[in-house]
């Protein structure tokens, strides 16, 4: 129990400092009205938008709004839509969450039994050539990749859709792509462009994890009981193999919700990296601050989630915790 | 590699035609989304444009921003400031009911009801002093002082049916407030369709914000109706990607292709670029306030207060070779504010020739042989090319020794740092809403005056009070040919003293494929309703 509100503890002193970062931050840059105004306006109603605003007051007093703001659920409201940042941001979650699913899905599918395969025969010529492509998919820049397949799959070929999300099916009030055969086609190239980075990365967590675990003991005592080789590494390599990798996936995941920024511009995905951009475009600070604090919330969930499953799958964390 | 290249071509032309098939379908790829459907929301191109699909104003503007009868079919001064319009019979809404002057007062009423408006409209409706419905097809409006702009203004309001809001009695309008209204209706009405009534030649079908939105075709329109049952927009911000969803036949037809893009697009046999003027001008400000601007090196007093230099910065930009290399022929060398063909483009002001000789003689002239140093301010992000136009004149400057550093930031930056009047030189530009010179005129050139609404966006303190005096004239002619003369000669004015150096007019792209075509806008708009099957 001390451990969860120690934890907790933590958190909140992360979230507090970031809120401060990033609020002074994004406040530094620009003028919003010079962004959002037309330029036909003349001075009486530029000044009536910037008292609208609330841009006249100095920055501690719009910060002592936020921060009230914030305590009480309210991130702001976007200067451009007129709707609350969190609304707008949570409306085009599921896009980018759907994404980003659909990618780690494909990171994991592929990564593990190819990374397994190469951590058991790190010397063979399938072990090497496997590590030298996943060399590639940490190497190749992401907007550069996502051009290539839009102009390979989708210019060239004319497979697949190059741009948007396509039909949507609502389940649950959420809207789905996967659900529908366009909109499944619509999935694909984003998906694989945005895993591919994450797929090398449980390529090599899953070759160290496996080069590892079998040399350990508990594998010699296994084979020496006479378990057979499917069951030695399916049940007793796996299991303890896949610590690590939950770990970094888990981690990571926030990073591909949160960073799946450049996928979603190339692709058009309208998504919560799509409005970043376009929120950063325009100078719609509320937005930018409510994005970035969800992303600092997002981050420290996953982390503090994570710390508990370590602790659930590795008994002795659970231990030296409680002791 | 050929093989493939043809190969390429065949499956293109055959996604093409294809797609050609289903001619009633249109697929736009936009450059910017629009913030709201709300016609009053928010005054921006992409807003503005969408909103003429599904709405109407009582004055349109053609393609040159001339204006033409819309809800209007006629307009007259009956005096220096009553104006009477004529309303067309038999227009009815998206949802049946008829079109009457209530609408036009409800609509102007709704005006300065819309929370949190980031670019209010209001702009356009203070003229008025008030308002009266004789009946329901004649508008009598009346302002304070002779304004000629009020048909203008009007062409940016768009009408929206009065049954959106609520009533507690007779429809009053007022300057202060209108009477009898208790509700109008939110933009969220809009953005969730609700409130989409309106008489343009689109009718609202779906919204989904960051992915598209979606019309169809209103068969009962006044005008020439649409050639599309259905029309999809998809905003497309990024550049590479929109032009690789034309290419993929995902959409038929962007905005805005990326200008280093156009001769591969032009050599493709499956697109069609379409082009034309617009209404932006790009410029270089100089400021000419009467101290030494801290962007300033090497002087003890301001060259740019002498309009001798100006002139000879002005000479010394070889504006030819900057629109063909640069621009890709994408704009047209600029002797004054306004484009061609525009109202209150003055003819006789000839475009300042490439002449480094004279501009040095003219540095000289002015007691600067030797130069000085100066930087000149940019976005790198806001118009076409910006930055690199930016580097050409700097060389150009630094040729006839006026040693020149180029500062380029990104448009939010670029905005903020020009209202501090943080730039000696900057260039940037100019799009005239109004569609004629007095907006240029009043809001880059004139001296600064609050109280006027003058000199807005002059950050280069520039004044030229003659100028000034025939500008003012001008905004309070009602005589159309008479109000072109004066703002012709006021044009003059501001060049013969070299006030600002314009450098070119933007021309804007469009591409599409090859069995579609569209008629340029000067406001750089597009519609679908002008989009047309290709003869």
């Amino acid at each position: 129990m001390g451990y969860v509100i120690n934890r907790l503890l933590q958190a909140s002193l992360v979230i507090a400092a970031m809120a401060v970062l990033v609020f002074v931050g994004v406040y530094a840059i620009g003028n919003p009205v010079d962004m959002l105004i037309s330029p036909e306006a003349d001075q009486a109603e530029i000044e009536a938008t910037i008292i609208r605003m609330g841009l006249d007051k100095p920055l501690w007093q719009q910060f002592l709004t936020f921060v009230n703001g914030a305590l009480h659920g309210d991130l702001g409201t976007s200067f451009i839509y007129n709707e609350p940042a969190v609304r707008l941001i949570l409306d085009s979650f599921p896009a980018t969450l759907e994404l980003a699913l659909a990618a780690i899905l494909i990171a994991i599918v592929i990564g593990i039994p190819l990374g397994v395969i190469a951590g058991l025969k790190p010397n063979g010529v399938l072990g090497r050539s496997i590590m030298s492509v996943s060399i590639l998919g940490f190497s190749l820049p992401t907007f550069w990749v996502g051009m290539m397949f839009i102009m390979l799959f989708a210019v060239h070929l004319g497979w697949l859709p190059s741009t948007g999300r396509g039909e949507t099916v609502e389940v649950f009030g959420i809207k789905w792509s996967f659900l529908t055969g366009d909109g499944l086609a619509h999935l694909i190239l984003p998906a694989i462009n945005l895993a591919l980075f994450k797929t090398s990365l449980v390529i090599r967590l899953a070759r160290a994890g496996t080069r590892e675990v079998m040399m350990q003991d508990y594998i010699k005592f296994a084979r020496a009981k006479g378990l057979s080789e499917p069951r030695v590494i399916l049940v007793h390599m796996l299991k303890n193999m896949m610590i690590p990798v939950v770990t970094v996936l888990g981690l990571e995941f926030g990073s591909v919700v949160a960073f799946a920024v450049v996928t979603e511009t190339v692709f058009s995905w309208p998504g919560i990296g799509k409005l970043l951009i376009s929120s950063i475009v325009h100078l719609d600070r509320p937005v930018i601050v409510a994005y970035l604090m969800l992303t600092v919330m997002l981050f420290v969930t996953i982390n503090f989630l994570v710390d508990m499953i370590y602790a659930i799958l590795d008994p002795r964390v659970r231990r030296k915790e409680s002791a | 590699m050929r093989t493939a290249l043809i190969g390429t071509t065949a499956l293109m032309m055959g996604l093409l035609a294809a797609s050609a098939a289903n001619a009633a379908d249109l697929k736009i790829g936009l450059s910017a989304e629009p913030s709201a459907l709300d016609p009053h929301y928010h005054n921006l191109v992409p807003n503005n444009a969408m909103a003429k699909h599904a709405f109407n104003t009582l004055v349109e503007q053609d393609e040159n921003q001339r204006l033409e009868p819309g809800l209007a079919t006629s307009w007259k001064a009956l005096d220096d400031t009553t104006w009477e319009f004529k309303l067309r019979k038999g227009v009815k809404f998206s949802d049946g009911s008829p079109f009457t002057a209530k609408d036009v007062v409800f609509s102007i009423c709704r005006v300065p009801n819309v929370p949190n408006s980031p670019s209010a409209f209001t702009i356009y409706m203070k003229s008025i002093e008030s308002m009266e419905t004789p009946d329901d097809m004649t508008v009598v409006v009346k302002t304070a002082t002779p304004y000629p702009l009020l048909p203008t203004d009007l062409s940016t309001i768009q009408v929206i049916a009065a049954e959106t809001g609520t009533f507690s009695g007779p429809l009053v309008f007022k300057k202060s407030g209108c009477e009898g209204v208790t509700a109008y209706p939110s933009t969220e009405d809009f953005n969730s369709g609700k409130a989409m009534i309106g008489t343009g030649p689109f009718k609202f079908k779906e919204f989904v914000k960051g992915d598209r939105i979606v019309m169809t075709k209103n068969a009962d329109y006044w005008g020439d109706k649409a050639a599309w049952d259905t029309v999809t927009f998809k905003p497309i911000p990024s550049d590479g990607p929109r032009v690789a969803a034309l290419l993929a036949g995902d959409v038929d037809f962007i905005e805005n292709p990326p200008s280093q893009d156009l001769p591969r697009l032009k050599s493709d046999k499956n697109v069609r670029i379409v082009d034309g003027l617009s209404n932006r001008v790009i410029y270089v400000a100089l400021n000419s306030g009467p101290a030494v601007h801290p962007g300033l090196k090497g002087v003890d007093k301001n060259p740019l207060a002498d309009p001798k230099v100006r002139k000879a910065l002005s000479l010394a930009i070889d504006r030819k070779t900057i629109d063909a290399r640069i621009m890709n022929g994408q704009a047209e060398p600029a002797g004054q504010l306004i484009s061609p063909g525009l109202f209150g483009h003055n003819n006789d002001i000839k475009v300042d020739p490439y002449d480094p000789k004279k501009a040095k003689a003219l540095l000289a002239e002015a007691g600067f042989p030797n130069g000085f140093e100066i930087t000149l301010g940019s976005p790198n992000d806001r118009y076409m090319n910006d930055e690199k136009v930016t580097q050409a004149i700097a060389q150009y400057w630094t040729r006839i020794g006026v040693k020149t550093n180029v500062d380029a930031v990104t448009k939010s930056v670029f905005f903020s740092r020009r209202g501090k009047k943080e730039f000696a030189a900057y260039l940037a530009g100019w799009g005239a809403g109004t569609g004629e010179a007095s907006s240029p005129l009043k809001s880059l050139v004139a001296c600064r005056d609050k109280d006027k609404g003058f000199g807005t966006t002059n950050y280069a303190e520039y004044c030229n009070k003659q100028m000034d005096a025939t500008l003012t004239e001008a905004l309070a002619t009602i005589d159309d040919a008479k109000r072109e003369k004066l703002l012709q000669k006021a044009m003059a004015e501001v060049m013969a003293d070299t006030g600002m150096v314009p450098v070119h007019f933007e021309k804007t792209p469009w591409a599409m494929k090859k069995s579609i075509t569209y008629k340029a806008r000067v406001d750089q708009q597009t519609m679908a309703q002008d989009i047309r099957p290709a003869k």
